[in-house]
């Protein structure tokens, strides 16, 4: 027995994590479908019903982990993962952002073309 | 999570008179906000002073990518390099893409920006803070700019 409790990472910065390239792999998003509902759940859950081996599901985790998508604290032996919503609202926030520039810069040519 | 932008408009102009809007780049300039330094050419560089006002100190650059006549415009940049002091040009840019179609109204332009995951998270979080000061009061000037009817 270690550290009781929360332990491992920490709370860790996203802000220079692909978050893209976590999220381009079909199992990786499967774990995170599993997860988004925001509950603790351990690798031994999340590996159930799925044909890997429980160390490519924890690399698997790691690689969300590491861009801020999931947290993991230990429970005695145990790690356990929680969704982290955060980077992917930034991310969300962004495209909404760069897609309402466009709106307006489209919008300005409108204007320009039918006057 | 999607990673282009695509939006659809229908514009009540002919084919070649929205073409010209798109690729003059002078006309360019005038509605997107921009003084183009010289002519679309593709494979090469344009750039030139954005022209909203309290965005006059940044640098907008294209690269021209595609001209097929009245069909396809496209250039690569860096969407919202908006900070003078950051060096963008080591990140890769996303494309921009402007299709024309003749449409019963006049012209269908579908323009797509792609290419978003290449852009790393930082500088997407940094975007939106920044925007969280600067863009919204450049909304504020265009509101005030057109309610003062000047």
């Amino acid at each position: 027995m270690s550290h009781p409790g929360r332990s491992s990472a920490g709370p860790q910065r996203h802000d220079h994590a692909p978050i893209f390239a976590a999220l381009g792999d079909k199992t990786r998003l499967a774990l995170v479908s599993k997860l988004c509902g925001g509950q603790l759940r351990s690798i031994s859950q999340l590996a159930q019903d799925s044909v890997l081996s429980r160390q490519a599901i924890t690399k698997h985790l790691r690689v969300l982990e590491s861009a801020g998508i999931v947290h993991s604290s230990r429970t005695g032996r145990e790690s356990r993962f929680q969704f982290d919503p955060q980077p992917m609202d930034d991310l969300r926030k962004y495209l909404a952002l760069v897609s309402e520039q466009w709106d307006q810069a489209l919008s300005r040519l409108k204007s320009f073309v039918e006057r | 999570m999607n990673d282009r932008i695509e939006k659809r408009i229908e514009l009540k102009a002919p084919v070649s008179r929205v073409w010209r809007a798109l690729t003059d780049h002078r006309e360019f300039g005038q509605w997107f906000g921009v003084k183009p330094d010289r002519p679309f050419v593709a494979g090469q560089i344009t750039r030139g002073p954005i022209t909203h006002p309290g965005y006059e100190h940044l640098i907008w650059e294209v690269v021209v990518q595609k001209i097929e006549p009245e069909r396809l415009f496209s250039f690569t940049w860096h969407p919202y390099a908006i900070d003078p002091k950051m060096d963008y040009s080591a990140e890769t840019p996303t494309l921009v893409e402007f299709r024309l179609e003749k449409s019963a109204s006049g012209t269908l332009l579908v323009v797509t920006e792609s290419g978003f995951d290449n852009i790393p998270a930082n500088r997407r979080l940094e975007a939106f803070r920044m925007n969280d000061s600067g863009w919204t009061q450049q909304m504020k000037n265009i509101e005030r700019h057109v309610a003062s009817g000047t």
